[in-house]
């Protein structure tokens, strides 16, 4: 559906993709993850055949952006990061005129506006403006008007952020519907409990460029360990602790407030640790995630 | 039927009709005083109350029997430039900075070229209503020498709304904030009103100021629409506003496509 090859974008002297090689398969849900400045909103936007490529090769659906922009504009749904709704149209308004410019017939435009407020529960404010919807249902109107011409592909930048949790679980019970029906969903996102609740596959970005890619799982498995166990001693004393307890984990990561000992078997490494005499005013053992080898891979510090 | 890329400018421009359609039903309430009260307003006061006093010679009021013979072609084409930089200025950024909705609607099958032709169509909308209306309104007065002259002197506003829609579109499509417009109204509009030729025969100013007077585009319409009302054409010189207008037209498109482009596509 998609295939990047050594694919870079760049702004002037600012090189905000730096080479990167995916390839998305029809009817999977496939992710990208990154912190912010990675370079996910660029490539997307590349992929939505709105801004030009740098450098590389690039086929969405088999045809070239540079070439044949609106063919694929005409086949991909677009939810931008920012909605870019009329705010001063209703919102069946909002829907039926965004129909009209993939060139559809006045009467089908209805009939698919009609559905679409159905499956993203908007059919009671439907004659409301935009302007009074909460955030939630702008999103929700973004993702139906991004389904208005019924594409191969669906495009998502940060579809859920800014939002309450009822709001976000309910555009994620719709994003999963449409990839039952077969939708290839591709979506940014910097909230792993989203990438892992979606993606089928994704690639983790940093700095331009791809440093990790697979499922949700190998990701864990080959990134962290199976388990995690968080210790929590006094103020100040972590340093010194961690330098004892280092060979008892794969690795050990200080906190400010707690040690993390990435480790197969947490409960057992917590023996150890009582065994040498070291008691942890709390401790935790639980699952790693995805957020563990988002952190390993792209850094603790801030990047803004 | 599937959603398909259009297979041409002015196709896929049309494809926004609907979106503008739904827009003026949404606005049209607003924009009906400035567009058919004000102009009236301005008849009365200055063509018939005002005109009153100004001794209606033709050798001095470039031909006109009547100050509000004289008058009223100048406010005509004024008003077709006031239209537009009423719709091509904190429209245009809203949509390109405030609400992003062309932003929507280049991520549809639509390019920016279509999505400003079909901008500056609805603008010509506005444009051939106001002035249509005022035409309508002047008729009774007595204005136009000529039916003829009165559909032409209609029929260029067009022309002269594009001259003043292209250009300021550009302006519009890359400025980073809406400050420049509060100069753009005040230096630029208010100015090109009151000294284009509209209220007073150019040849009045001084002899300098009348050159760079004849250098402005509203000049160039307000002579022009002013020829067919009173029916002295004079070929060569209205073949030279057109030939003025027109180039200001697309010299102004190309800008306007360059800088929304740049604005829009990085």
């Amino acid at each position: 559906m998609i295939l990047a090859q050594g694919l870079r974008k760049s702004f002037g002297e600012f090189e905000a993709v730096k080479g990167i090689d995916v390839d998305v398969r029809r009817g999977e849900a496939f992710g990208f993850l990154g912190p912010n400045g990675a370079g996910k909103s660029s490539t997307m936007r590349m992929v939505a055949a709105v801004s030009p490529v740098s450098g590389g090769t690039l086929r969405i659906l088999g045809m070239d952006p540079a070439t044949d922009g609106p063919q694929i504009r005409a086949r991909i749904g677009v939810c931008p990061q920012e909605d870019t709704l009329d705010l001063e149209l209703t919102v069946r308004d909002n829907l039926f005129v965004y129909g009209r410019y993939f060139g559809l017939p006045r009467k089908e435009v209805r009939e698919r506006v009609d559905e679409l407020l159905e499956f993203v529960q908007l059919t009671e404010k439907a004659g409301s403006m935009v302007e009074d919807l909460s955030g939630g249902m702008k999103r929700r109107l973004t993702i139906a008007r991004s389904l208005i011409n019924r594409p191969e592909v669906l495009l998502l930048d940060e579809p859920t952020t800014g939002l309450d949790p009822q709001a976000r679980h309910v555009v994620w019970d719709r994003l999963f519907r449409l990839k039952q029906q077969g939708v290839t969903l591709v979506l940014t996102t910097h909230y792993m409990d989203e990438a892992e609740q979606l993606c089928d596959r994704l690639v983790v970005m940093d700095n331009g460029r791809i440093v990790a890619e697979g499922s949700p799982l190998t990701l864990i498995a080959e990134h962290s360990t199976r388990e995690v166990a968080e210790l929590r001693f006094g103020v100040g004393e972590h340093e010194a602790i961690a330098a004892k307890v280092e060979d008892l984990a794969d690795r050990v990561e200080v906190l400010p407030d707690r040690l993390l000992l990435y480790t197969a078997d947490g409960e057992e490494t917590l023996a150890k640790v009582h065994e040498r005499g070291l008691e942890p005013v709390a401790s935790l053992i639980r699952r790693s995630t995805l957020e563990d080898v988002f952190l390993r891979l792209t850094g603790r510090t801030l990047v803004d | 039927m599937s959603s398909s890329a259009p297979t041409n400018v002015v196709a896929g421009a049309a494809r926004l009709l609907d979106y503008w359609a739904i827009v003026y039903r949404r606005t049209w309430k607003g924009s009906a005083i400035s567009s058919f009260v004000n102009p009236l307003f301005y008849v009365l006061a200055m063509g018939v109350l005002l005109g009153d006093y100004v001794e209606g010679d033709p050798a001095k009021l470039e031909g006109a029997t009547s100050y509000l013979m004289f008058i009223a072609p100048g406010l005509l084409a004024a008003q077709s430039m006031q239209t537009v930089f009423g719709e091509v200025t904190y429209p245009v950024m809203g949509m390109v900075k405030w609400h992003k909705t062309y932003f929507g609607m280049t991520a549809s099958p639509l390019s920016v070229r279509e999505v400003i032709l079909g901008h500056l169509g609805f603008v010509m909308f506005r444009v051939g209503l106001t002035c249509g209306v005022f035409v309508l309104v002047m008729a009774p007065f007595g204005v136009f020498a000529t039916v003829w002259g009165a559909v032409l002197a209609f029929l260029v506003q067009f022309l002269v709304g594009l001259a003043f829609a292209t250009p300021l579109y550009g302006l519009s499509a890359g400025l980073k904030d809406e400050s420049p417009f509060a100069l753009v109204f005040r230096l630029g509009m208010m100015p090109l009103f009151l000294f284009s030729g509209a209220f007073f025969p150019i040849d009045n100013l001084d002899p300098w100021l009348a050159t760079f007077a004849k250098a402005t585009p509203l000049w160039h319409g307000v002579d022009l629409t002013r020829m067919l009302t009173l029916d002295t054409v004079d070929v060569s010189t209205a073949l030279v506003h057109i030939a003025y207008l027109v180039v200001l037209a697309v010299l102004g498109w190309f800008w306007a496509v360059r800088r929304l482009t740049k604005r829009m596509v990085g």
